[in-house]
């Protein structure tokens, strides 16, 4: 089957992130297929690369970057919701004169239509957050 | 409304004359503006987008617009449903200045233009806040919770802000 995943919450916060990671895991290790991880609302501060979370903690950022290099998994911050948080890769910090980028490693942005292209083409979307 | 009528009503909404063609359907039984082409394949799914929230405590309302309106590109077969204290994003009239907020509420008004014209409430949550259709900013069709459960039934995918 292939699954499109949405993240509405951000992480740390919320147990969405967590899940979501959880699921898309168990789906690739059953040879499901995970078409694209959808990041919008909050969802969107998964893909920061400025979390230092505690040492003995889990990186929630790390674990999906490492989803992406092992599996080409697409993960994909919705451009609007990101800028409005401050989550900018290197193009949206130029364009918009900031002073730094900050979107970690196997993230990209893009537009909404994302969101409603994965529907779309997904055998199954599945929402994680409230 | 009465049951029967908003039964009718979404009846008459579900639109006959367009084919109904899901994955690995046939593009040529479809209109040229119908459908989503992915590889091969012309995608035409049932997509309802759910609105919950009241419109100015959280972003979820606001969010959830800009997804119709990019997502109406994409010729699907689209609808929304107000429920809960969603019913009071459509509220006619809003000033949300003393807030600080938008008032986001206007943009439905465009949802016509994107051919998005399907648009249904709880009859259930309008009444429980004292609200009628007469005062909502676009025109709705107030559906009960039975005629609620059939239209999430038939869909391909339900979002929900």
């Amino acid at each position: 089957m292939k699954f499109g995943i949405v993240v509405n919450e951000g992480p740390y916060q919320h147990q969405a992130s967590d899940t979501a990671y959880h699921f898309a895991r168990a789906a690739l290790g059953a040879g499901h297929e995970v078409f694209r991880v959808f990041f919008y609302h909050d969802g969107v501060y998964n893909g920061t690369d400025l979390a230092v979370p505690a040492q003995d903690d889990r990186s929630v950022t790390a674990r999906w970057t490492e989803l992406a290099k092992e599996h080409g998994v697409d993960l994909v911050l919705c451009v609007a919701a990101a800028q409005r948080r401050g989550i900018l890769d290197e193009a949206e910090r130029k364009r918009n004169d900031k002073s730094a980028s900050n979107l970690a490693e196997g993230f990209r942005i893009s537009g909404i239509g994302q969101l409603v292209e994965a529907a779309i083409i997904a055998d199954r979307m599945v929402a994680f957050g409230d | 409304m009465g049951a029967q009528s908003a039964r009718s009503a979404l009846a008459a909404s579900q639109r006959p004359d367009v084919p109904d063609v899901r994955c690995g359907g046939n593009a040529r039984n479809m209109r040229m503006s119908e459908g989503y082409r992915h590889g091969r394949e012309v995608i035409t799914k049932r997509l309802l987008y759910v609105n919950r929230r009241a419109p100015h405590g959280t972003i979820y309302g606001l969010e959830g617009l800009e997804v119709v309106l990019v997502g109406a590109a994409f010729d699907q077969r689209v609808s929304l449903l107000f429920l809960d204290d969603g019913v009071f994003q459509l509220v006619r009239d809003q000033d949300p200045s003393a807030l600080g907020m938008k008032n986001f509420a206007k943009g439905f008004r465009a949802l016509e233009m994107y051919d998005v014209t399907d648009v249904f409430v709880s009859a259930d949550a309008l009444a429980a806040r004292g609200l009628t259709v007469d005062e909502l900013i676009i025109e709705v069709v107030a559906l009960d919770a039975d005629t609620i459960a059939h239209l999430m039934d038939e869909q391909d995918v339900i979002f929900s802000f």
